[in-house]
């Protein structure tokens, strides 16, 4: 069976500016199981597209393979999707990037698509700053193929399957700091109110921004002794502080109290509003940012929210110098240099 | 003893140590005697190495116009006593070994039937030069002079070249030109110059080029209008992608901005590289990778999502003897079997088959039109004799005219006439279909392109009949294929013939001299060069119309061969093979001996002057 989602809406469903509705960027309905945290997060991503009205088509979303890579077809049905190959979805990112400077990209993938078969790629996507949003719906397990222990399951933590996996985590916050990343971030599938502010600011960042999501899988990975359950998380999570996003076109409502937030102009104009809860924390500092997620680690915690963010450093066009204008735009006459430049290659090889 | 005695018809072999700067000097010598006028044909033969290691360098000189590897060596200019032991046995009987005397060769070394020439190259040097790196630098300029000498070459070529050369660095010219004097002066004052083997000025090369494959290859992917390159350095492809570099600073900055029209990634690994293609083709962009065999094992999976998700695709696969790291510098043509069915499952990748530079520039250009039209990856395979060595060539050129062929490609004005927009219906029904390019249309013609199986409107199905419908959708695209590859080159024999002779790529130049060889004996074969795969009809009909065929390639397990017989069902009574794989280019006289042996009553190879040696250092 093909499974629609129902047509029917609300006939006065609010709409953005530009005259969509949110069902404009809903998909698919999910194939996932009942309670799947990455079914949550495909909600928080259509909510915080539509809210930025971002046009359906400037989106183009990609991902690897796994439960979580399966998720683009359950979003932004009218967004083109590239669903790639197990752990290869940054390269194809890359090269749409390449491409297309003009459009935003958005990457999904899952714990094992990233923390172990794309480990390569994903660490040098962050090197190279690409211009992308990078969401990892990180569950500790490789749900796709009935529960194994993923990379970035924590060291005792153990499975429905029992057994207490024997090796450290991958903490991928940790590993993209480590690498340069540009904007970090961490959050939990469970909790919306940080995670739509989180995406439409990795979406406004310029340069790659990591949205690092514990997406409980409620089939493998959702029993007492996982470090990835939902009750865990709700128990251990510990936000450093609170991300308010407004966009660029809109006014700034809510009133800050002075010395209490910072404000971030963002490339696009939009600003973010940050609310430190924690001392000693500067999510500015990429060292004070390194010891606050170790801190945590420590402790036991879940360090959630914004961790990290560098607005300078230049993307990847910026470092490649290309022009401006989309280079899947470009013709002939600006391309083929005609044939009166091969007959001067040609006399310089005679 | 006899001398050898020939008038611009010889070959002669540089034995060298690599990162000594010998390849600028015998460059030198192969250009100057193509400005004369003379087919070259040079050939570099290096280890896989930076410095320390032997390193050959073969010129082939021939007024007959034969451009591919002959076999055999009339004279060896050998400066590095690490090879010589072997170098001295390669030449031919009354040919010639010069080397350098300044000290005495082993006297076990000496041939009676070989003329030796010593000439005290260091000596000269040490004398002349008192920097060391000098010293080393112009010992190969000061061998050229001597040669110059020796073979009487035109000198005015030899000073024009090192103008030319040093353009910008006008105070090295003066030294240069010093150094070949003083070879040249040496042996004019020591030896009866020219000797029996020399050369004369013709005018046989007409307009054309002395270029390498992997430079042309690029300057088509720039024609063909790709816009970026993916890459992960590998011999011998790395050139392509570094000429594609040094060819867009020149000739793709956007004249209002200074900016690029171009990007370039240096990628991880071979696997990113053709991810970072497909995604940059899938969103619009001509897009290319080049790579060599271990590159293409790595790139499977990426080729396979790309020729079922029908992403145009450009690799360009600049072989080298496998498997394995195999022999990193050296040629084969060994990737045949796995780029035509490259990746799991059943799949068919559209293969292309250059045989000189000219066509590395027309195939480069071509397979972005190729893999547009068909929506599917394009492999075209050089090799590293083709790639990294200099090859005559006629000329480069291009129609001011011609405009890619992007294929079929939905506007937004398009979509919006469209009702419902399918990815994979069969509209034109020649199996192509039509693809929309993301950002094109606000709420029309958006798809999720996927590697597992889908419908007709790429919707994600396991049905098992939508699947094989979309598979036997994909092999009438295979049909399609066949009407847009270029088709083969066929060059009848002199006389009627039941028996033919198949060749591809760079075995084409040393396949038609052994075929004058072969006719000259009485022995007649229709040719056809095969220039890609899918072989259209005609291919099939030329082998139906000979009793047998013989394939020629430069691999052991006959690929072509294999390949040719799975796609048509031949026996393996209709063709027989005739191979080379020791990581040299295949030869003329190796391809005759082979094809006398397998000819019915021709048990016996019969004796002719060139055939002695000519064993030596190939596989037969």
């Amino acid at each position: 069976m093909s499974f629609i989602n129902p047509t029917f809406r609300h006939p006065e469903l609010p709409v953005n500016e530009l005259g969509y509705t949110k069902k404009d960027y809903e998909g698919t309905i999910s194939t996932l199981c009942a309670g799947c945290g990455h079914d949550s997060i495909s909600g928080s991503i259509i909510r915080a597209v539509h809210e930025l009205s971002i046009p359906p088509h400037q989106i183009a979303k990609l991902s690897g393979i796994g439960c979580s890579s399966k998720t683009p077809a359950y979003f932004l049905g009218n967004s083109h999707g590239f669903n790639a190959v197990h752990g290869r979805m940054p390269s194809v990112a890359t090269g749409a990037a390449m491409a297309n400077r003009d459009l935003i990209y958005l990457g999904v993938s899952g714990d094992g698509d990233t923390a172990s078969i794309g480990m390569g790629q994903f660490t040098h996507a962050i090197r190279r700053n690409l211009n992308m949003v990078y969401i990892v719906m990180n569950n500790g397990c490789y749900g796709l193929t009935k529960g194994q222990d993923s990379a970035t399951a924590d060291e005792g933590s153990a499975s429905k399957k029992g057994d207490p996996n024997p090796f450290s985590s991958i903490d991928l916050c940790a590993t993209a700091l480590n690498l340069g990343a540009t904007f970090v971030s961490r959050s939990f599938s469970g909790d919306k109110e940080q995670l739509i502010p989180l995406i439409k600011a990795a979406i406004s960042h310029r340069g790659f921004a990591l949205v690092d999501v514990v997406s409980p899988c409620v089939t493998f990975n959702n029993n007492a002794a996982s470090t990835k359950s939902y009750e865990f998380v709700r128990e251990h999570a510990e936000a450093t502080g609170t991300v308010d996003f407004v966009p660029m076109r809109e006014e700034i409502k809510a009133h800050y109290e002075p010395g209490t937030s910072t404000e971030v102009t963002m490339h696009d104009g939009s600003v973010l509003h940050l609310r430190k809860l924690e001392e000693g924390f500067d999510p500015f500092d990429r060292a004070s940012a390194m010891s606050a997620i170790a801190r945590h680690r420590e402790a036991g915690k879940v360090m959630t929210g914004l961790v990290y963010l560098d607005r300078t450093a230049p993307d990847l066009h910026e470092v490649l110098d290309t022009v401006h204008r989309p280079l899947n735009t470009l013709s002939e006459s600006d391309l083929c240099p005609g044939n009166h430049v091969l007959e001067n290659i040609n006399a310089s090889l005679r | 003893m006899k001398s050898i005695e020939s008038v611009n018809e010889f070959v002669i072999k540089f034995a060298n140590v690599n990162g000594t700067g010998s390849a600028s000097a015998n460059n030198m010598f192969a250009k100057a005697l193509f400005r004369m006028g003379l087919p070259v044909c040079p050939k570099n033969i290096f280890p896989s190495n930076i410095q320390g290691m032997p390193t050959w360098y073969e010129v082939r000189v021939s007024e007959k116009g034969y451009l591919g590897r002959r076999g055999g060596v009339d004279i060896i200019l050998s400066v590095n006593p690490q090879s010589m032991p072997n170098d001295i046995q390669e030449v031919e009987p009354g040919g010639y070994f010069i080397y350098d005397n300044t000290k005495p060769l082993d006297l076990r070394l000496i041939r009676n039937d070989v003329n030796i020439i010593g000439i005290p190259l260091t000596g000269i040097c040490n004398q002349t030069y008192s920097d060391p790196r000098q010293r080393q630098l112009f010992k190969n300029v000061i061998y050229v002079g001597a040669l110059a000498a020796l073979l009487d070459i035109d000198f005015a070529a030899l000073t024009g070249l090192v103008g030319d050369q040093f353009k910008g660095k006008e105070k090295l010219i003066k030294p240069n030109i010093h150094a070949l004097e003083l070879g040249h002066q040496y042996a004019k004052e020591n030896f009866d110059c020219p000797i029996s083997i020399r050369v004369e000025r013709r005018d046989l090369v007409g307009d054309s080029i002395l270029m390498d494959g992997n430079t042309a290859t690029a300057l088509g992917c720039i024609y063909g209008g790709a816009t970026f390159a993916a890459w992960y350095p590998i011999t011998p492809s790395t050139s392509v992608a570094e000429a594609y570099e040094t060819y867009c600073r020149r000739l793709r900055i956007d004249p209002g901005t200074g900016r690029k029209n171009y990007a370039i990634v240096q990628a991880e690994d071979e696997l990113a590289a053709i991810g970072m293609v497909i995604g940059a083709s899938w969103n619009g962009a001509r897009s290319f990778t080049a790579t060599s065999g271990p590159g293409l094992s790595l790139m499977q999976e990426f080729l396979g999502l790309a020729y079922f998700a029908e992403v145009p695709t450009v690799l360009i696969d600049v072989q080298r003897a496998g498997p394995s790291t195999g022999m990193p510098t050296r040629t084969q043509q060994s990737d045949i079997l796995s780029a035509a069915y490259c990746s799991h499952g059943d799949t068919k990748q559209v293969l292309l088959f250059p045989s000189t530079p000219k066509e590395c520039f027309d195939m480069a250009a071509e397979a972005f039109d190729l893999a547009e039209r068909l929506q599917t990856p394009v492999i075209m395979l050089s090799d590293l004799d083709l790639g990294m060595n200099d090859n005559m060539s006629a000329p480069l050129s291009w129609d001011d005219e011609r405009r890619f062929d992007r294929g079929k490609v939905l506007t937004r004005e398009e979509l919006n006439e469209m009702e419902r927009y399918g990815r994979y219906e069969d509209v034109d029904m020649d199996a192509v279909c039509y693809r929309t390019i993301p950002g094109t249309h606000p709420d029309k013609g958006a798809f999720v392109t996927r590697g597992t199986s889908r419908d007709e409107f790429a919707a994600y199905t396991e049905v098992g009949e939508a699947y094989e419908r979309n598979m036997l959708r994909l092999m009438a695209k295979w049909e399609t294929a066949k009407q847009y590859v270029p088709a083969p080159e066929f060059t009848p024999a002199a006389r009627p013939t039941s028996h033919g002779v198949i060749f591809f790529g760079t075995s084409e130049a040393s396949s038609l001299e052994a075929l004058d060889y072969l006719a000259e004996e009485g022995v007649h074969l229709d040719a056809m060069r095969v220039r890609a795969f899918p072989f259209n009809d005609d291919v099939e009909a030329f082998i139906d119309q000979h009793e047998f065929t013989f394939v020629i390639e430069q691999n052991r397990d006959s690929q072509l061969r294999t390949l040719l017989m799975a796609e048509f069902e031949f026996g393996p009574d209709k063709l027989k093979s005739v191979l080379c794989f020791d990581g040299t280019p295949i030869s003329a006289r190796n391809i005759r001996k082979q094809i006398l042996q397998q000819l019915p009553g021709s048990n016996v190879t019969p004796l002719r002057r060139e055939t002695a040696g000519a064993g030596k250092g190939e596989s037969a």
